[in-house]
């Protein structure tokens, strides 16, 4: 069976000015479906590049990235879009919810691009919510949230059209060690219970420790892949 | 349409700023519809008598230009003419400059061609047996407190008497008023017997200003103006048979270029607009970088974010400009009921609605294009990691 994310001599360089930086040097990686992948490294080893590529955020400057048997580098920025309305869901360390819309508006944003009627927006949405253990807070605003409620919407935003994957950049860098834990069990509920392909960039081993794989990247080159780790859950 | 609670959301982010602006939209809008409808009532009127129970006839070459009085019996026999009165501009003060009035000198079938005007029989029988007898409308005996058997001075301001004195004195004989509520205005005007203004002016006098035609059949108003002004075709008092609206506007245009000032404030104004809004609007995008980041994150092409801050700026161009017309006509249809015909004025209709909403948009558009392109353009990671 084929993986699920297939990166083939991925580089990434960019350009400042008259400088060029490479940060992603001839990658190779697969991702098969139905892992949790962490992503572990020292700031500026292009681990949040990698995943930015991968979520389809961002195009390689030289190599392949097949994700469910489509090339995703060949896409132009509206197919791109497209294609991660509908499989890829998103997961960042400040939460980027919007801040005048409730919880369950946040949560319905994506299946705005959707042909779903209203009623059924507002159904999917709920029943996001009541996965991440927030029904009872989906008229409550962002700001009206704890740290670790607010990753919660997000990710039940991020989870609310079904995609296939979810990435997800640093998810408990902002959270106390209790709302982390909160955060980092339901990511690996998600996982094993829905069949969620996660890929998370983190700092934190112990947050690392939920994946079912973690790879170390360094300078822009995948140095190390660390065994399976055993969940502490 | 299910985009619209999400622009509304984002429009009301905050709510303090955009209140502000959008009360200064409705502020320019309302400032639109008083202003074209005024441009309007100077831009339709005077080419079309049709339907006019009454006519007016000036000098073509101009309103300042009298007419002979011996076109009054010839302006009589004109077929479906039913009855023909004249007029001359008087003007004048009482008391003190500051008390400016419109009066008029009439001769004593005046009144006839304007029933509106009530007054009771034996006063109006009094103004055609007292020679310096005038009729005034009751709102302006109310402000000066002017009683049946005064007698009144009035400082003449253009027409001297023979003697060279500029005061006329006037015995009220009468006092006029009008029913309908939209026409009170025209109870602020001063009537008095056209023998005495043309026996003891210096000047101006066995000159009409203007005369007015009832015509026996509105539908045909066009082909009896048309007749009218044959009679003096090729002499040199050519005439100008117009509606009373047509009159009214020409004579204001007498004292400016009506058109050119109210389209240099217009322009003024929605130049400000454009500039406060689009401040908004830019302040607005730029503070929403990492909201729209999301949103393209999530999904949202470019061309959607795009037109999500285009269709926000519209929302608030429209939000003001709708209530600005809306309080304009209001205002437009009070101000037509307090000032009748003096300040000639268009009621804010589907016209001047359409005009308001093409304005909306446009001005939506352009405000909103800079700040829309920025979102549009913007680079996720970029915006993602604060760069």
């Amino acid at each position: 069976m084929s993986p699920l994310v297939e990166i083939r001599s991925v580089s990434k360089v960019y350009v400042r000015g008259k400088q060029k930086l490479e940060v992603l040097h001839h990658v190779n990686l697969d991702i098969g479906k139905g892992d949790f992948l962490a992503l572990m490294g020292p700031s500026g080893s292009g681990k949040t590049t990698l995943l930015n590529l991968i979520g389809g955020l961002d195009s390689p400057t030289e190599g392949t990235l097949t994700v469910a048997e489509k090339r995703i580098d060949r896409l132009g920025q509206s197919e791109l879009a497209r294609w991660r309305a509908s499989n890829v869901g998103f997961v960042f360390q400040f939460y980027n919810l919007l801040p005048m819309l409730s919880a369950a508006r946040n949560v319905e944003l994506p299946l705005l691009l959707t042909k779903l009627p209203a009623a059924k927006r507002r159904s999917h949405a709920a029943i996001a919510l009541e996965l991440v253990g927030l029904a009872d807070r989906a008229s409550h605003k962002p700001g009206e949230l704890s740290g670790g409620q607010q990753q919660r919407v997000a990710i039940a935003r991020a989870i609310v059209s079904d995609p296939t994957l979810l990435v997800c950049d640093e998810p408990t860098g902002d959270l106390d060690r209790q709302s982390a834990v909160e955060v980092l069990t339901l990511l690996q509920r998600l996982n094993r219970d829905h069949g969620k392909t996660i890929v998370m960039v983190t700092h934190d081993p112990k947050a690392a420790e939920y994946a079912s794989h973690t790879l170390h990247l360094d300078k822009g080159t995948l140095v190390e892949a660390a065994a399976a780790a055993e969940s502490p859950s | 349409m299910k985009y619209l609670s999400l622009i509304w959301s984002t429009l009301f982010r905050r709510k303090t700023r955009t209140l502000f602006t959008i009360f200064s939209v409705i502020a320019a809008f309302l400032l639109f519809g008083l202003l074209d409808s005024v441009r309007g009532a100077f831009a339709n009127v005077g080419h079309n008598v049709a339907g006019a129970s009454r006519l007016i006839t000036i000098s073509k070459q101009s309103l300042v230009v009298s007419l002979p009085t011996s076109l009054l019996m010839r302006i009589q026999a004109v077929p479906g003419v039913s009855a023909v009165t004249y007029a001359n501009w008087f003007g004048g003060y009482y008391q003190e400059p500051k008390n400016q009035l419109v009066t008029e000198a009439v001769p004593q079938n005046y009144f006839t061609l304007y029933p509106e005007f009530v007054l009771p029989a034996a006063e109006l029988r009094s103004f055609h047996d007292v020679r310096t007898g005038a009729i005034v409308g009751q709102s302006l005996a109310q402000r000066f407190n002017w009683k049946l058997g005064d007698k009144i001075p009035i400082q003449a301001t253009i027409f001297p008497q023979k003697g060279g004195s500029n005061t006329w004195m006037f015995d009220i004989v009468g006092i006029y008023h009008v029913s309908d509520p939209n026409l009170k205005a025209e109870e602020n005007q001063l009537y008095f017997n056209w023998d005495y203004f043309d026996q003891a002016t210096q000047f101006g006098g066995g000159t009409a200003g203007w005369y007015i035609e009832r015509v026996a059949q509105p539908k045909q108003a066009d082909r009896v103006a048309r007749a009218i002004d044959a009679i003096s075709a090729n002499s040199d008092h050519e005439t100008k048979t117009q509606s009373e609206d047509a009159f009214t506007a020409a004579f204001v245009s007498q004292f400016a270029d009506i058109g050119l000032i109210v389209g240099s404030i217009m322009g003024a104004v929605f130049f400000t607009l454009i500039l406060l809004t689009g401040n908004t609007m830019a302040q607005a995008v730029r503070e929403r970088i990492p909201e729209l980041a999301i949103l393209k994150t999530i999904g949202f092409s470019n061309r959607s974010v795009l037109s999500l801050v285009l269709a926000e700026s519209v929302l608030l161009l429209a939000i003001g400009g709708a209530v600005g017309l809306a309080i304009a006509a209001v205002a437009v249809s009070g101000i037509r009921a307090k000032l009748g015909p003096q300040i000639p004025m268009l009621p804010v209709g589907t016209q001047a609605w359409l005009r308001g909403v093409a304005l909306m948009i446009a001005i939506g558009l352009v405000v909103g294009a800079l700040p829309a392109r920025r979102g549009m353009r913007l680079r996720i990671v970029d915006a993602l990691s604060g760069r």
